[in-house]
């Protein structure tokens, strides 16, 4: 069924980047469009993935987000050492929220900032060697932590440092493997590439280097790949799936330990959330390994029931049947919460502006209670993302790629929506505009979100900042 | 129906049988490894082995020079902070400032990328400029730097130059710059830089007439109460007063349904007018070493150095200054304000006399924490300072040597982290534990109960609001100090007779 959204978006469009300046007007013109779903043509192409313009105020981070940040930071056995000046490891301290059980800073380093806090001496002379210092003293600190990342930071890069030769000696003197990650922050132009050079380090530096254990193998063995376990939500998937009759045998990168890498290449099918950030290693294991990866979209009782049927239907009918039962079971619990929660959100529109595959994801747990997604759009996505985006919105809906601060607030003055569902950095400006808002990247501090779990969780939050009763207290200027 | 969120489910049977099961494909060390090496942490020789770090920094409490630079910039009317390098860098800032603040932070970068690396940042300096004055239309920029401009070694001042000579922005457009380093000092040393960036640009070729106001600058400090605190005592006073960096009403802005990029700030026509005034107090040293200098030498102006007037014998000394540089006499009301507050602690100290404090923080907060801490009759033990130097080290000790009663036994640590601390907390643990919120970290480990002061507070809302300085602050402090002890006493007497209700 086709949904439309009466609304001149086009026009909208034109409105919003009459203020920009020739150049970038230019520019930004080819990061926004109308949703035509049905539309094949390259006109209805949203571009992406180029530089942000200068002093635009985008929202993007930087390689060293993507990799330290996102891809390496949740493996939790391992000390993820921020190689470089002290801020960005201090910025991305324990704020991601990707859980893991453990005891931190005794088995689990998770929640730590770890740096060689880079003075002036380490630019003129070299980190080098106070790298290597570095890791010798982790071994005697942390002596169960069973591997180090490097995770550059800008200067490492700029000063010309040879971290991969500190790493190759420091794998030898101290027994565990030592990984040299060139996520500096001025590569690339968006957290992305630091995504695919996580990616990288983890094929080149992990696979066939590091051993692992793995006792047997079964048909069913599965592994879920970029889920990053925010609030535990990963737990909440790896649930479904164990119930539906499968093995995960390794969970990456959330609550994820370096033996779990090593599986990478054993099981049956790879199970790809966070498309984005892990397509290249999924990509390297089909066709290196020969193991198939499927995506799939644990959000909302909808996609949750498509998706598991999905899954079941690559192995045998056991698992096939298994999966009714298991969707049998929830079902009540599924609609009850619509019931409830349905009502008061019925009609509710929403704007959305999020990282990897929130954007699309979440489109359909909205659609569940019966609230519309009127815009959408991603940091940092590619051309692929989008692909996969045009067929879950509504016509009409607006996209943008990277909209700097100046769009987005100009957006949701037009749009007027209910409910705004972005970043940190976005949340107290609609709080000052008196739109409900909920943080999407953290859950705000909730969640989770995913699974049969999740998915009460996330409309009672969504009702929350909808009806709260506090939004009425506004009084605006001169009224 | 009852929804269980994180909080809840992880503890239901249903995961633990999970995480029980995942085990199996972790390969993890046995409870016992765990368990040994957890003891083992705790121990003097573990201290001994941790103290001995030289390359390895773990849980530092600081943060990089640009982060101070916005938090500067963020305290002028209608400026945009302006970074020029690597776009991460400001995505964190706004990031972190926003967790603090539960505020907006409007912050622009560069976004340079490997071409800059190659060819340096000016035509991102020169479009930034461009599309950020079109688009924000701000009336000043306030202009710093990361670590990649600094390392390529880009030229702020003929970047500038050359946008204005271009006409990407107006010539008089008043465009301060600092250059902040993230490898040398910490975001103390950015904010300082900026300031003086700000106040030398805007200041430039102006010609001193002395008159009677007297300007204010709080440092790097992270409460917005006490930008209005120190404000509402100067009024008291009917001391006419500029705030510099006045970060109160653009970091703590009233919700009228609008959203307002610069909703305060000390204005351009303050800032301006700040060369004139009788002289500069500054609440904070450490933060404003650059720009005390400057004062002092380009305006010619008296500027007066007092300790971070936290406590009473430092708030005092704070309204002593502005008596004597002013001439004003000090109102009733303030004088009622102390002899309450004096009041409250007296009330108070059976329950923090001799307790037994670890602090850690920036260095200004931490020798007017010691100040107060001693006049509690509380006892200074581990004082630990990441970004501190030798200065603050003797400072601290001068300030523990007051009250030989109860600072002896204060020992002052500089350029140490908070695994340092929580070396110190196992080998010699105290009652009470003061410091920002990662912290909590070492409450989990130690069971020290936490008191929340310092940058950041990400997890207990508004208390950035509430001031810490002035006699208002120091009860604010006082009643966050003992609420602790007596919340701890009831944990701790729950099972026993002592459970009282009245304390």
């Amino acid at each position: 069924m086709l949904r439309v959204i009466e609304q001149d978006t086009e026009k909208l469009i034109e409105k919003i980047i009459e203020n920009y300046p020739e150049k970038t007007k230019k520019e930004r013109k080819k990061h926004l469009i109308y949703n035509d779903p049905e539309c094949t043509s390259s006109i209805c192409q949203i571009k992406s993935n180029v530089k942000s313009r200068p002093g635009v105020m985008t929202s993007r981070g930087c390689a060293y987000a993507g990799s330290k940040g996102v891809v390496w930071g949740p493996i939790k056995d391992m000390i993820h050492i921020s190689h470089g000046p002290v801020g960005c490891g201090q910025y991305s301290w324990w704020s991601r929220r990707n859980y893991y059980t453990g005891k931190t800073g005794i088995n689990a380093f998770g929640a730590m900032h770890i740096t060689s806090d880079f003075q002036e001496n380490d630019i003129v002379f070299g980190g080098d060697k106070k790298l290597e210092q570095l890791c010798r003293e982790i071994r005697e600190i942390f002596p169960l932590a069973k591997g180090i990342s490097i995770q550059c930071e800008c200067p490492v890069g700029l000063i010309g440092d040879d971290i991969e030769s500190v790493a190759r000696k420091m794998t030898k003197e101290l027994g565990i493997p030592v990984i040299p990650v060139r996520c500096e922050g001025f590569r690339g132009i968006s957290q992305s590439l630091g995504h695919h050079i996580a990616n990288d380090s983890i094929r080149d530096w992990v696979l066939g280097k590091v051993k692992g254990i793995l006792e047997k193998e079964t048909p069913y063995d599965v592994l879920i790949l970029g889920d990053y376990n925010i609030s535990g939500e990963a737990w909440s998937s790896r649930k479904i799936l164990e119930e539906m009759g499968l093995r995960v045998i390794a969970q990456i990168p959330g609550d994820c330990t370096l033996n779990e890498l090593t599986n990478m290449p054993r099981p049956k099918l790879i199970l790809v959330h966070c498309y984005r950030s892990t397509n290249y290693i999924a990509r390297y294991l089909e066709e290196n390994f020969g193991i198939p990866w499927m995506e799939y979209n644990f959000f909302g009782p909808t996609k949750i029931y498509e998706s598991m049927r999905k899954i079941a239907k690559r192995f045998d009918d056991k698992i096939v049947e298994q999966t009714e039962r298991v969707i049998e079971r929830y079902k009540p619990l599924m609609d009850s919460v619509i019931e409830q929660y349905r009502p008061r959100l019925e009609g509710k529109r929403v704007m959305l502006y999020v990282g990897g595959l929130r954007p699309r994801h979440i489109v359909g747990a909205y659609e569940d209670l019966g609230m519309v997604v009127v815009a959408t759009g991603y940091e940092f996505a590619h051309r692929d993302d989008y692909e996969r985006t045009y067929p879950e919105l509504p016509k009409n809906s607006l996209i943008y790629d990277d909209p700097p601060h100046y769009e987005l607030e100009n957006f949701a003055d037009a749009l007027k929506p209910d409910l705004v569902g972005s970043g940190i950095k976005e949340k107290y400006v609609y709080h000052k505009m008196g739109i409900p808002f909920r943080q999407m990247h953290s859950w705000d501090y909730s969640g989770p979100y995913h699974g049969f779990d999740g998915f009460p969780v996330f409309a009672r939050d969504m009702d929350m900042a909808v009806n709260n009763p506090s939004w009425k207290l506004i009084r605006r200027k001169g009224r | 129906m009852k929804v269980q969120d994180h909080v809840k489910l992880y503890r239901r049977e249903d995961y633990e049988k999970l995480f029980r099961d995942k085990r199996e494909f972790e390969c993890p060390y046995s409870e016992e490894e765990v368990k040994k090496v957890d003891e083992y942490t705790k121990t003097e020789e573990y201290k001994e082995k941790n103290f001995n770090r030289k390359a390895l920094t773990i849980n530092p409490a600081k943060a990089c020079q640009p982060l101070g630079a916005v938090l500067c910039a963020l305290g002028f009317k209608d400026t945009m902070p302006f970074v020029h390098g690597s776009q991460g860098c400001v995505a964190y800032f706004r990031s972190h400032l926003s967790r603090h603040f539960k505020e907006p932070v409007p912050a622009v970068s560069t976004s340079m990328t490997e071409d800059a690396a190659v060819f340096g940042g000016l035509s991102n300096m020169i479009e930034g400029l461009e599309n950020a004055y079109a688009l924000y239309k701000p009336k000043m920029f306030a202009i710093s730097t990361t670590c990649m401009a600094e390392v390529i070694g880009d030229d702020l001042n003929a970047f500038i130059k050359k946008a204005k000579q271009q006409g990407i922005i107006p010539e008089d457009l008043p465009t301060p710059y600092a250059n902040t380093p993230s490898f040398t000092g910490s975001h103390i040393n950015g904010y300082d830089a900026m300031l003086k960036g700000i106040l030398s640009y805007a200041t430039q070729g102006l010609r001193t007439i002395k008159g009677e106001k007297i300007n204010l600058i709080l440092g790097f400090d992270t409460y917005s109460g006490n930008y209005r605190e120190i404000r509402r005592m100067l009024n008291l006073m009917e001391v006419p007063h500029i705030i510099l960096a006045d970060i109160s009403d653009s970091l703590d802005s009233p919700n009228y349904g609008d959203y307002e990029m610069y909703p305060g700030g000390t204005s351009l026509e303050e800032l301006k007018d700040s060369i004139n005034s009788k002289a500069t107090i500054a609440l904070q040293k450490y933060s404003t070493l650059k720009t005390g200098e400057f004062i002092k030498e380009s305006w010619g102006q008296s500027f007066v150095n007092i300790p971070y007037p936290v406590g009473i014998r430092n708030t005092d000394l704070f309204i002593d200054t502005v008596k004597e540089l002013t001439g004003k006499e000090i109102p009733q009301e303030l004088i009622e304000e102390r002899g309450r507050v004096v009041d409250a602690i007296i009330d108070s100290y059976a329950y923090i006399h001799g307790k037994r404090f670890a602090l850690i923080g920036d260095p200004d907060l931490l020798l007017g924490l010691l100040s107060f801490i001693l006049e509690l009759g509380g006892i200074p033990v581990h004082i630990v300072c990441t970004n501190g130097d030798e200065d603050f080290e003797r400072e601290a000790y001068e300030i523990l040597k007051r009250e030989p009663l109860f600072g002896s036994e204060g020992k002052v640590y500089i350029k140490k982290d908070m695994w340092h601390l929580r070396s110190l907390l196992f080998t010699e643990p105290v009652d009470l534990l003061i410091g920002n919120s990662y912290c909590k970290a070492l409450w989990k480990d130690t069971g020290i109960p936490l008191i929340r002061v310092g940058f950041p507070i990400f997890d207990r809302h508004h208390m950035h609001r509430y001031p810490i300085l002035g006699y208002q602050g120091a009860l604010n402090l006082l009643t966050l100090m003992v609420n602790t002890v007596l919340d701890e006493l009831d944990r701790e007497t729950k099972d026993s007779p002592s459970f009282d209700v009245i304390r």
